[in-house]
């Protein structure tokens, strides 16, 4: 029953971005070789991290068919707490942080069960996640706890922190999702729900899932970026939100239909964070890099239908 | 049934995390001289008058800079007032291996990661108007309480030490709006006849200090006085005048509407008598002459203060003829005044005045 839901067909999807990458870091490299070494690469990717989870996060809500405007804020939301309370009060703070999980498996079953538009509900939600951090930390300041900054400073043998923990993030994901039957049948929740639902699955229990699976990926987005910054800020994550959205979209991901990428969210997340240093490198204004960023976003769009188009 | 096809994203990472254990080569030293250096400006921010202006007088700096020596080039970044975006420029700016980094920040603390990072690499950080708290950059600071003393003091002897006065402030919850507002209630505590009857805030822009003020005005008895943060000053004279009442005493900033009504109004019967107090955007070539001397080894204080632009009416003429319609005044500062102001600082003197401009820059 379950080989009824179709499963995407990935490798193109995957290879294109995953070309775009490589181009990029060779351009990068030719450009800027101190860029090739262990240090360079920490520099350049130290943002990664944060980026990575966020586009993972992004990437579990978009595998339920929904979509998450509230993605960045509530990064803010656990950067502005890790600041804080973390630090202050640990106990109060992994509550909190445990609250903001649940909150968002809550969102989850809220759009499942009264069936409301998911843009709608997130979009709502990035309010009270904006309003919340400008509770905790109403102007930035606060400190990262110790523990969190030392982590982020770990510089582990032979593979940069950020390449390695990338990695990690992305092969975990694509083992849970693409490798076991229940990540066969939370991906069918966006791609075929009735035949998930006439296998025997809770549909409310798969997107519950998934949601309980995005919180704690923005939170970790938010440690991650409270460890980088070293500090609480109200308003850092909002770029986040569209950030996400192109990674998992460059690296493979659709809106409809559960077709999703673990790895293709991750390299897309790489992409989206290298133009910015490599119009650097090429000696081009930063006033270009949103362009580009979008320019990337419609490019690989239009390459992908017309590869589909025949296979089709 | 399993058709994915995954594994070769991964051996295609995995390629690249090879490829990055090679080793990069590293880069020449350094000389004693600044002559072959590199300062680069990161700015969080290019949407607005004052920040463009900045962006101006820096690329004059540094321009002036190369010209005669001082250093071998530049390099302006900007990003779109975001912190991580403004972060990663700046690991960039870090791995292009520039010896000076001065920043407009984004955030006063998201930015202090990175900053550390850059420190650590022997990066000189110099951070200006917008700080960042990271305790190894230079910061080159306004002193803002002072701004509003300076306003309160000069309002209250106009007066004689009576009179009703409105306060105009900026931007909610910035510290640049705290620290006038303290500087204003702490310098009027001293004039007893000074009442402060009404408080809006105008958010350094004149259409909104206009909405903002006309909103207020039919609350408030007669106002004698105004005093500004600087960009509301017009406003504020527009919706006095639309609303019919008298004209009070507004402090003026250094936009170019706010210098061209003064002089307007100052040729009206009686004159009108009132100063200017702005932070200039020319403090980048500040930040950009401060990051040239620390390179060179000159002891330079982790905190220099900057003085305020202060134009009183002797002084108007020739400010108005330096700003084009439109415009934010500033002076441009030089090598020899940066010293100077670095030599205040550090012998705890008086600050030397900015320049007067000779021209337009």
């Amino acid at each position: 029953m379950l080989a009824e839901i179709r499963l995407p067909s990935a490798s193109p999807r995957v290879l294109l971005p995953a070309a775009a990458l490589v181009a990029m870091l060779v351009l990068i490299f030719a450009m800027e070789p101190r860029a090739m070494s262990y240090f360079g690469l920490t520099l350049l990717l130290n943002f990664a991290l944060p980026a990575v989870f966020a586009a993972m996060a992004q990437m579990a809500v978009i595998a339920a068919g929904d979509i998450d405007l509230g993605l960045g804020p509530f990064i803010s939301l656990v950067n502005c707490l890790a600041a804080t309370w973390l630090t202050t009060r640990p106990v109060a703070g992994i509550v909190a942080l445990a609250l903001l999980v649940a909150a968002y498996a809550a969102i989850g079953a809220l759009i499942h069960l009264r069936r409301l538009p998911s843009i709608v509900v997130t979009l709502g939600a990035s309010f009270v996640w904006l309003g919340l951090a400008l509770l905790v930390l109403p102007t930035p300041g606060g400190g990262a706890p110790a523990w969190l900054t030392t982590l982020l400073a770990v510089r582990p043998p032979g593979v940069p922190l950020p390449v390695l923990i990338s990695i990690l993030v992305g092969l975990i994901g694509w083992l849970l999702l693409m490798r076991t039957s229940y990540g066969t049948v939370l991906r069918g929740i966006g791609g075929n729900p009735r035949a998930v639902a006439r296998a025997g699955w809770s549909l409310l229990g798969g997107r519950v899932a998934l949601y309980t699976a995005a919180g704690i990926l923005g939170v970790l987005a938010g440690l991650a970026l409270t460890g980088l910054n070293t500090a609480g800020d109200a308003t850092v994550g909002t770029e986040y939100t569209l950030v996400s959205i192109a990674a998992v979209i460059v690296g493979g991901g659709e809106f409809v239909g559960g077709i999703v990428s673990p790895a293709g969210a991750v390299i897309g997340a790489w992409i989206m964070l290298l133009t910015g240093s490599l119009l650097s490198f090429l000696d081009i204004s930063t006033d270009w890099q949103l362009s580009v960023q979008g320019g990337i976003l419609i490019l690989v769009l239009g390459l992908r239908a017309l590869e589909e188009r025949p296979a089709a | 049934m399993r058709r994915t096809i995954r594994p070769q994203g991964w051996i295609v990472v995995a390629a690249l995390a090879a490829a990055l254990l090679l080793p990069g080569a590293r880069a020449e030293a350094g000389a004693a001289s600044t002559a072959s250096d590199g300062i680069a400006l990161s700015n969080s921010y290019a949407g607005n008058g004052w920040r463009q202006q900045m962006l101006k007088m820096w690329d004059l700096a540094a321009k002036h800079g190369i010209a005669i020596g001082a250093i071998a080039k530049t390099k302006v970044v900007n990003s779109d007032n975001s912190a991580p975006q403004q972060a990663t420029q700046i690991s960039d700016l870090t791995l292009q291996g520039w010896k000076a980094i001065v920043i407009d920040a984004a955030s006063p603390t998201a930015l202090n990661g990175v900053i550390q990072q850059a420190c650590s690499a022997h990066i000189v950080v110099v951070v200006f108007d917008s700080l960042a708290t990271a305790p190894c950059a230079y910061k080159v600071a306004y002193n803002y309480v002072q701004m509003g003393e300076i306003e309160a003091d000069y309002v209250a002897k106009h007066l004689g030490d009576k009179g009703n006065v409105l306060e105009v402030r900026g931007i909610a919850g910035t510290s640049v709006d705290n620290d006038i507002h303290q500087g204003i209630v702490q310098a009027f505590a001293k004039y007893p006849g000074i009442k402060l009857v009404g408080s809006v805030h105008g958010n350094w822009t004149q259409s909104i200090a206009q909405k903002e003020v006309a909103g207020i005005l039919p609350t408030l008895p007669k106002v004698d006085a105004v005093v500004t943060q600087g960009g509301d000053g017009y406003g504020t004279f527009q919706a006095f005048k639309t609303a019919g009442r008298p004209t009070p005493l507004i402090i003026m900033g250094n936009r170019q509407d706010e210098l061209a009504l003064w002089k307007q109004l100052a040729g009206g019967p009686g004159g009108y008598p009132t100063i200017s107090l702005s932070s200039a955007p020319g403090v980048s070539s500040i930040a950009f002459w401060v990051a040239q001397q620390v390179l060179a080894g000159v002891n330079v204080p982790k905190t220099v203060h900057v003085p305020l632009l202060i134009i009183r009416a002797n002084d108007l003429d020739a400010w108005l003829k330096a700003v084009p319609p439109g415009g934010v005044s500033t002076p441009l500062y030089g090598q020899k005044w940066t010293e100077d102001l670095i030599a205040a600082n550090l012998g705890h003197s008086a600050l030397p005045e900015s320049p007067i401009p000779t021209g337009v820059p």
